[in-house]
């Protein structure tokens, strides 16, 4: 059960977004840029980094809902698996294993980033401005699985919802339904 | 020095803002309503808050900069801010914020130990959800803000600069957050 009361039909982050929809609206908003604005790196690639950093941390339903969304994006569920279990022996590129290098140290500590691990991004190819996205990344999702592990809000248990909720984080992406979420109240 | 090119001579998040002013503008919006926006907790305890989750995770320029904001905002009372940091449990401050700094350090090293205890134990004090909530949401963004700052290695006063960190701190505890201007400089 949540620390605070929520909606209850509306698990995870959703709730406590809604909860607070000031404090809300500019995480949406940032959330929106990095994972779905002008980027080098793919929106499946910037899935990556997001559910890494959420196992890493585990929490669940970040974990949950963002591997839905980065099987979408990739159209196949075994990169997104093999990047949780060891992203050194996963297909993706050796800059994208880089860079999930990085995010990784970003979750433990930002100081535990060190000048090998960023000279291994760059020499795979990587830009200033991704090195920056994926430390960014990787520190706003602290901040989400922390603020929906802190409040214990509920973790759906049942497959149909992440589907439904990856959908929804790619089809629409990040930003406040325009109506709201009264029409998923049961 | 720092992991990527920045501008130079600018020091922590403003010169992480200033490289990307798009995700920047956000960051600041969020810092401005969750440390100066209405709360039932006052902007020197919101201070001492993101004070102690970033001493916590030992970033030099976020707990260095907060804790000069605190100290501003405590205003007569700025020692607090250092024997919050030294021991929170017997420091000059409320019961109620002793149990949400708590909570605060659960989130720090591991929201999921978070308990109905620690929850039930702040209500007994007095807190509201309210207060519950923007505890957890400050500690959780400054999770984010250290790990950003000291990921790209960005640069700082040293620790003991105390007159770095009070101009600093007068800036945070006056104006608030507000995106800092590009330098017209090399980069």
């Amino acid at each position: 059960m949540p620390h605070i009361p929520l909606e209850e039909h509306l698990p995870g982050i959703t709730g406590l977004l809604e909860y607070r929809q000031d404090t809300a609206a500019p995480i949406r908003v940032l959330t929106q840029i990095l994972l779905r604005g002008d980027s080098t790196l793919t929106q499946g690639e910037r899935e990556l980094i997001a559910t890494l950093v959420s196992y890493r941390n585990q929490c669940r339903f970040c974990t949950t809902a963002h591997t839905a969304a980065a099987d979408l994006l990739l159209n196949e569920a075994e990169t997104c698996e093999a990047v949780k279990q060891d992203f050194e022996t996963a297909p993706v590129s050796e800059k994208m294993k880089a860079l999930l290098a990085i995010a990784a140290l970003v979750q433990q500590n930002g100081k535990n980033v060190t000048t090998e691990a960023v000279d291994r991004a760059k020499k795979e190819g990587a830009t200033d401005m991704e090195i920056h996205d994926t430390v960014l990344i990787a520190s706003l999702f602290c901040l989400y699985n922390k603020y929906v592990d802190g409040l214990a809000s509920v973790t759906p248990t049942d497959p149909a919802f992440y589907t439904r909720l990856g959908e929804r984080i790619v089809n629409h992406g990040y930003t406040r339904l325009p109506g709201g979420y009264d029409h998923l109240k049961k | 020095m720092p992991h990527i090119s920045l501008p130079e001579g600018v020091p922590g998040i403003r010169s992480l803002v200033l490289f990307r002013p798009d995700t920047g503008q956000p960051l600041y919006e969020l810092a401005q309503i969750l440390l100066r926006g209405e709360s039932p907790l006052s902007p020197a305890e919101r201070e001492l808050i993101a004070t102690y989750v970033s001493f916590l995770n030992a970033c030099v320029f976020c707990s260095c900069s907060h804790a000069a904001a605190a100290r501003y905002l405590y205003k007569d009372e700025q020692q607090t801010v250092d024997l919050v940091l030294e021991d929170y449990q017997n420091a000059p401050i409320s019961d109620k914020l002793k149990s949400l700094l708590t909570i605060a350090g659960r989130v720090q090293k591991d929201a999921r130990t978070v308990s109905t205890d620690d929850v039930a134990l702040a209500r007994s004090f007095g807190a509201t959800d309210r207060d519950i909530h923007d505890t957890v949401l400050i500690a959780a963004t400054f999770c984010m803000f250290n790990r950003y700052v000291d990921g790209l290695a960005t640069i700082a006063p040293a620790k003991d600069d105390i007159s770095a960190y009070a101009q600093m701190g007068e800036r945070m505890g006056t104006i608030g957050y507000v995106m800092p201007k590009p330098v017209s400089a090399s980069v």
